[in-house]
């Protein structure tokens, strides 16, 4: 009975080494940067963290295909350094030393990303499955981009300014002509008093009628010639 | 009967001063200078610049506000009062100064819309965009860094090449006709406008730029880029190219020959000490170029840190992923020794790995030393996605770039619009606000095509050739005219009648002799070097690589250049014959009636 426990221990030994091997196939390679990701509050990588990614996974196996057959004990690591990096294949339950096909398996771990690092208190960038690419997270988009609300903003107080200044120079020089017109009407009122006050008007005066005094009039004879 | 209508002034000399230290202080001192300390020998080149900015600076300046202050006209006026003959002088002026508005706003553009896209968390060129269908980052981007894609693609959405020319890209338009109104609204009421508006515009940039030292000085990795940039390298004294370049950059750094200086001089008082004036402008220019470079070699030093530390880190991950070792175990201290244990222990794995592992090197990051639009859009919007709270930096240095960039606008439109303001032909007919907003409309329909896809090449072009050889020209008519066409004697009395003192002997010799001798000299200079490199060739940016290719200019693009550096310089002779011609044909109707 103990060498029937012990042979069928071996066959599955021997059976799991076989299917978790670095490049075997449907095999998957993990690398954890948890000094990275978490500094000084950084956990060791040990046993029981094994046993939780063993979990992980076989929850995301269960999502994936919604049949409950999935046991920790189907998920098989191998191969874990210091880095910590390590290997890990799904067995399948119902067949025996069968692996689940590798792009199931990428597919499932693909729609519960966010769960499994989570868990782990892990990004993207720090648990890498290293054949599986993450879909990155679109940028959120407002529906008006932002620079177009601060041009429209500086545009109008521009537009502002430049309309004031000009309804405003517009408006001093209507002022300016209205100014000056209205001090044109006023000198030309004061010339025309005063050429009435001398009593005499200056268009009475009539030039043909006046006569040249001789006296003043020989300018040239006054100085003496050069 | 008709009143004189008395030419606006500015409200106290300090609105001149500032104006001055507003248009001569601009872009071009933030990131062309340091860049200049970086090739030619760091701390060492401040000596030629200092022995260009005492014999050549100075006294240009000094000449410039002069003439305009004495004149009391734009430039076309001025140089027509100095000789008749001289009224080329002034237009080409003009035409220089129009050339250069077309594309210099195109760059207010730019930073509008980068200050438009830092209000966003987080910055837009942080990351890179993921590509279709969300599984990686967009191919361009890979190849090149997240701040070269948002530069180059985002941006400027630039072509291949400058054949293809590619559509008018409505963002940017957007951008350009905001800066179009914002310069209209600053230059609007002439100098009652711009005297308030050169307040804002010539203090802001030093707040900004202390606020950068501070942060500049405690970033991590700093102090790297400092002691790259400040011990001098004395061999490069000896390189003429370094004297050379000391000298343009002195010359185009304020402004000289554009007009904008006599425009600004022509609204002062008489009496006002242009000369005490002349000095501080100068002075103030120089040293906001070394404080500007001080801030950027900070920036750079943090940014090659920050790069060098993130290559070793990228080793570091890729020995530790390829040999499983334990997390920590590699460190940045120990890395050359682990390097040579592993190669030792696995010879064949770590020979696989050897192409990957590249050679960090903190000189070889600090080494690259760039320019122009790449250092102020690039460079330093990388270093400031790595900073904390980001946005704020990012709005203020962005705010800044925009202040230096309109402060030099106004005196570029200045330029322009002052001799169409003092024509009688034009003003009496138009209100100044009709005049100005058709020049700014003008400019911005043009600047149009600095909006289109191949747009940048075009931008490349005017901003290498439309006014390096035109203006060295016309500063040599300009101080030869005054000198002796004009007369110094001459010019002497009409100084001491001004601000109540002759020039001494320094000026003298600087305006007859050397100034003159150093402009030649720089003219050609340039001449030699074009003719020497023969085809000229610009920078492309190539998508499928991620970089700048060098490209040959195509036959048309070689004609327009052309046609630029002619347009300007042979409106000199051209008026001078113009002149000549009318007073011909004057004498001869004089003669026969």
């Amino acid at each position: 009975m103990l060498r029937a426990l012990l042979l069928t221990f071996c066959v599955v030994a021997i059976a799991h080494a076989e299917l978790c091997k670095p490049d075997a196939q449907n095999a998957f390679k993990v690398r954890i940067s948890i000094k990275t990701a978490l500094g000084d509050n950084a956990y060791a990588w040990d046993a029981s963290e094994e046993y939780l990614f063993k979990a992980m996974v076989a929850f995301a196996m269960r999502r994936y295909s919604s049949k409950s057959t999935t046991q920790i004990s189907n998920v098989l690591l191998c191969n874990v350094t210091d880095r910590v990096s390590f290997w890990f294949v799904v067995t399948d339950s119902s067949k025996n030393v069968t692996t689940v096909p590798g792009s199931e398996v990428e597919a499932a771990i693909r729609m519960n990303r966010n769960r499994i690092n989570s868990a782990f208190l892990l990004s993207d960038k720090t648990l890498q499955f290293l054949k599986i690419t993450s879909t990155l997270s679109p940028p959120v988009e407002p529906s008006t981009p932002a620079w177009l609300i601060v041009f429209g903003v500086v545009l109008c107080l521009i537009v502002a300014g430049i309309v004031f200044l000009v309804v405003s120079g517009i408006q001093n020089r209507k002022k300016k002509n209205k100014d000056s017109a209205e001090r044109e009407n006023l000198e030309e009122k004061v010339e025309v008093t005063v050429t009435v006050e001398n009593g005499i008007p200056c268009e009475a005066l009539d030039l043909k009628a006046g006569h040249i005094n001789g006296v003043f009039a020989a300018d040239d004879e006054r100085f003496t010639s050069l | 009967k008709a009143m004189e209508k008395s030419r606006p002034l500015w409200d106290n000399p300090l609105q001149f001063v500032f104006a001055c230290i507003s248009y001569a202080v601009g872009l071009g001192n933030v990131w062309r200078f340091p860049y200049l300390c970086q090739m030619y020998g760091g701390g060492g080149f401040l000596i030629p610049y200092l022995i260009m900015l005492i014999a050549e600076g100075m006294p240009l300046l000094y000449l410039e506000l002069a003439v305009g202050q004495r004149m009391r006209q734009g430039s076309i006026g001025a140089w027509k009062i100095i000789s008749p003959y001289l009224c080329g002088v002034g237009v080409a002026s003009v035409v220089v100064s129009f050339f250069l508005s077309m594309y210099y706003n195109v760059i207010n553009a730019w930073a509008f819309w980068y200050l438009f896209h830092s209000f966003q968390d987080p910055l837009p060129w942080a990351t890179c965009p993921l590509n279709s269908n969300h599984t990686g980052y967009e191919e361009e981007c890979e190849k090149t860094s997240s701040t070269q894609y948002f530069w180059y693609r985002q941006t400027l959405n630039i072509s291949p090449s400058l054949e293809t020319s590619g559509s008018v890209q409505w963002e940017q338009a957007l951008c350009l006709t905001l800066a179009w109104l914002v310069v209209y609204l600053c230059i609007l009421r002439g100098t009652a406008s711009t005297g308030k508006v050169v307040y804002i515009t010539a203090s802001l940039p030093y707040c900004v730029l202390i606020i950068y030292l501070i942060r500049g000085l405690t970033l991590h990795g700093a102090v790297n880029g400092l002691i790259y940039m400040f011990t001098p390298k004395l061999e490069q004294l000896s390189n003429p190219k370094t004297w050379i370049s000391a000298a343009t950059q002195i010359f185009f750094s304020l402004g000289l020959g554009f007009g904008s200086l006599i425009a600004f001089a022509s609204y002062n008082e008489s009496s006002n000490n242009c000369e005490r004036h002349a000095i501080i402008v100068s002075l103030i220019n120089s040293t906001t170029s070394i404080f500007a470079s001080i801030v950027t070699f900070s920036i750079y030093g943090f940014k090659a840190t920050f790069n060098y530390e993130s290559c070793i880190n990228k080793v570091i991950l890729l020995l530790l992923n390829a040999f499983d070792l334990e997390e920590g175990s590699l460190t940045a201290d120990n890395l050359n020794e682990m390097k040579e244990y592993l190669m030792a222990t696995y010879p064949q794995e770590y020979a696989q790995l050897a192409p990957q592992i590249k050679n960090c090197s903190l000189e070889a990051e600090l080494d690259t030393a760039v320019q122009g639009t790449g250092l102020a859009f690039i460079v330093y919007s990388e270093a400031i996605k790595n900073m904390e709270v980001p946005q704020l930096y990012s709005v203020l240095y962005f705010f800044m770039l925009l202040m230096l960039g309109i402060g030099s606008m106004l005196g570029n439109t200045a330029a322009i619009l002052t001799p169409l303001t003092d024509s009688r032909v034009i003003a009496a007919r138009f209100p100044k606000e009709v005049i100005s907003g058709v020049v700014c409309f003008i400019n911005c329909v043009i600047g149009l095509i600095f909006t289109m896809e191949a747009g940048n090449y075009w931008f490349d072009i005017f901003n290498d050739y439309a006014a390096t050889l035109s203006l060295l020209l016309i500063v040599l008519v300009e101080t030869i005219a005054v000198c002796y066409i004009y007369g110094i004697r001459r010019f002497e009395k009409d100084l001491y009648t001004m601000i109540g003192r002759k020039p001494n002997w320094y000026w003298k010799i600087m305006w007859a002799f050397v100034s003159p001798l150093l402009i030649i000299s720089l003219f050609i200079f340039y001449i030699t070097d074009y003719i020497l490199t023969g085809t000229l060739q610009y920078q492309a940016w190539d998508a499928t690589q991620g970089q700048l290719v060098t490209k040959d200019y195509p036959g048309y693009a070689l004609a327009v250049i052309g046609l630029l550096v002619a347009a300007s310089t042979m409106c000199i002779p051209l008026g001078a014959l113009v002149t000549f011609i009318r007073k011909r044909l004057k004498r001869e109707k004089v003669s026969t009636v």
